[in-house]
């Protein structure tokens, strides 16, 4: 009764946020990681979580992207609610979204152009020649052209995170959670990957949930956050990390975003 | 130890006295105590820590200190444990400059509760009840690994399995082509020793010529089939495991499952048809190289004439024997794909599981071959073939 009740699709309006997060607890075996987690991504949002390092926040894109379920509550999409669909809706509502891993996790035995076209042939009825021109044209987005027909293992770290973004962005999502996307990279490409974001939110209208510790980027880019306090296990604020560093009184939070200055 | 009795102590080794004064314990400590030069023993302190009533305050003298490293700290930081524990007022002041400051630095960040492994030993009951609930989760976990391959299987059958076809080609030859000269080699030397133990005891009746019978017998029956088992559960298990383990590690397994592909489908689906396909076919020539085995030995050693050997071989060795060897090696097909394929999609993110999944999955194959063969056997016998 519940179930069908929160998976009818309320008619996606402008409003409806494109992630709500709702008294969400993760926990591997008894050791709960983080709880009560509640939160709202808007469309369009570069969306933030920090926190601390081992506080659950590669975690939580676990859960958010439907690679580990929750101990509790609930992850909401404007098609529904992702733990409560049936599998193949679940697929459907993920079918939108891309992710870019901490590893970058890029098939180790294709090469970059077939790494990003494997979903293209999977989802698209495009032909071979258009799959390859598009491939081409993510890795040049990302500054990789002329490395489709080089392997994972034959391109630096850096690289690996720039393909992987390529790949996570090769459906077109509306939603691409990048987990570290900085981390690994000298001080100047991490500035230019901060600028690709805000481009592509630009030109595809895309939702951004990064994860990153990095304070250079988090005041650049985003609007939008949240903290996982490692202490508490849950989260403390949400909301424009420059309003935050502004105007909130949480310790551990002010802690955080000022480099423990404060 | 002699080494150590017959050495002269250098004039700079580590030292301490260990003073007591109005109940104030004072470490007086000289030499150069770094990594290199064995330390004095720590118990004397902590008893004297530990004494009741405990000594009322704690203080260093390293004036005579010439130099130390980080063991020299792990021993102030057990020292400091315990006095903190006893409730002993300490006096960092005495230590050499740095490491106190290094000493607050460890002290700062409080262990975090409940992260540390407890490493106490459970009492036998519960440890055999902890060994009853794993075995329980691993079968679950064999059962749905094994659900989850019959789906993909079947999705094969009705022409929807989504994996590639290139990436199939790849190891198909992985596990054929590339498997010929071990396999060649192993099968040619299982022959010749099948003749040789047979042909000691046959000669003493003369009757040489029945080591075909037994070599074409053997070889064809079981041995080939089990031969090329075991070669492909070390060779192509243990490589599936560890593949399969490292995209584990690497993420790529989920990155795979998010772009809505079936794990199951994608990569092990392909190994499955591989070694299925491969294993008979590999069977069938190791066969025929343990027969050219037997054929050196009895042409060579016992004299006999090539084409007697043959024909003997191919009168005296029935059919049924081959059909039953095929049947063995696709058996054993499916249970080395599925032993390393399984420990690979289960394994941990580090390279150590990495490791362990790739002993586990040869362990695996080959008990698995050895149970498979005892039960085929005597289900032949059964039926009488
Ligand atoms: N497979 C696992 N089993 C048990 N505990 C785990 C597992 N994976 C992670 N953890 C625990 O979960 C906590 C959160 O891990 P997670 O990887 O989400 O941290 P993180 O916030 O992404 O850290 P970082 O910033 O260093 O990447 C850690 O304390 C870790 O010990
Ligand atoms: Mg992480």
């Amino acid at each position: 009764m519940d179930a069908s009740q929160n998976s009818a699709p309320a008619a996606p309006t402008a409003e409806t946020p494109a992630i709500r997060v709702e008294n969400l607890t993760m926990s591997y075996g008894d050791f709960v990681i983080m709880r009560d987690l509640d939160f709202t991504v808007q469309r369009g949002d570069i969306f933030i979580i920090m926190g601390g390092s081992g506080c659950g926040k590669s975690t939580l894109l676990r859960v958010l992207v439907g690679l580990k379920e929750p101990a509790a509550g609930r992850v909401v999409y404007r098609e529904g609610s992702l733990w409560d669909a049936e599998p193949e809706k679940r697929d459907q509502i993920l079918r939108r979204t891309g992710i870019l891993y901490q590893s970058g996790a890029l098939f180790s035995s294709m090469t970059l152009a077939e790494n990003i076209s494997l979903p293209l042939s999977q989802y698209t009825r495009l032909s071979r020649k258009d799959i390859r021109e598009l491939a081409s044209l993510k890795l040049a987005l990302v500054g990789l052209a002329g490395f489709e027909d080089f392997y994972p293992s034959e391109i630096s770290g850096g690289m690996c995170k720039r393909a992987g973004l390529a790949r996570a962005m090769a459906l077109d999502p509306d939603i691409l959670f990048f987990d570290e996307p900085s981390a690994g990279l000298d001080p100047v490409s991490a500035h230019l990957l901060d600028e690709l974001i805000l481009e592509l939110r630009e030109s595809l209208g895309a939702t951004f949930v990064v994860v990153t510790h990095e304070l250079a980027s988090i005041f650049a880019i985003g609007n939008n956050s949240v903290f996982l306090n490692v202490d508490t296990r849950t989260m403390t604020a949400s909301g424009d990390p420059k309003e935050l560093l502004a105007h909130s009184t949480d310790p551990n939070l002010r802690h955080f975003l000022t480099r423990g200055q404060e | 130890m002699t080494y150590q009795k017959t050495q002269t102590a250098p004039a700079d080794a580590p030292r301490r006295e260990i003073l007591t004064e109005n109940g104030i314990l004072t470490l007086r400590l000289t030499g150069v105590w770094r990594k290199d030069r064995p330390f004095p023993d720590i118990q004397p302190v902590l008893a004297a820590l530990a004494a009741t009533p405990p000594p009322k305050a704690l203080r260093f003298d390293t004036a005579g200190v010439a130099g130390w490293d980080s063991l020299f700290l792990t021993q102030c930081r057990a020292i400091l444990a315990l006095a903190g524990e006893r409730r002993v007022d300490v006096d960092l002041s005495g230590l050499p400059d740095g490491t106190a400051s290094l000493l607050e630095l460890a002290q700062k960040v409080p262990e975090r509760q409940g992260a540390a492994r407890k490493t106490s030993h459970a009492p036998f009951l519960e440890r055999m009840g902890d060994l009853g609930l794993g075995l329980y989760q691993a079968t679950g976990n064999l059962l749905e690994f094994v659900g989850e391959m019959t789906l993909a299987c079947l999705a094969l059958a009705r022409g929807k399995a989504v994996f590639q076809r290139s990436g199939l080609v790849a190891l198909m030859y992985q596990a054929s082509i590339e498997a010929l000269p071990i396999v060649s080699l192993i099968s040619l030397l299982v022959g010749l020793i099948l003749a040789f133990v047979g042909a000691i005891q046959l000669s003493q009746f003369g009757a040489q010529i029945y080591v075909s019978t037994i070599v074409g017998i053997a070889m064809v029956r079981v041995m080939g089939a089990i031969m090329t088992g075991i070669i492909m559960a070390g060779r192509t298990g243990a490589a599936y495991a560890a593949e399969l383990g490292t995209m584990q590690v690497n993420e790529e397994i989920d990155a795979l499952r998010t772009f809505g592909f079936s794990p199951t489908q994608f990569l092990v689906l392909p190994r499955m048809i591989a070694l299925v396909v491969m294993m008979p076919l590999l069977c069938i020539y190791a066969d025929l190289m343990g027969i050219l085995g037997g054929f050196i030995v009895g042409v060579l050693m016992l004299n006999i004439n090539p084409v007697q050997y043959l024909t003997h071989t191919w009168q005296s060795v029935p059919l049924a024997n081959f059909w039953i060897g095929l049947v063995h090696s696709t058996v054993f097909g499916v249970l080395v794909a599925m032993a390393g394929c399984y420990r690979g999609m289960r394994c941990g993110r580090s390279a150590l599981a990495v490791g362990q999944a790739t002993t586990s999955a040869v362990v695996t194959s080959i008990l698995a071959i050895i149970i498979a063969t005892a039960i085929i056997t005597v289900a032949c016998n059964i039926i009488g073939v």
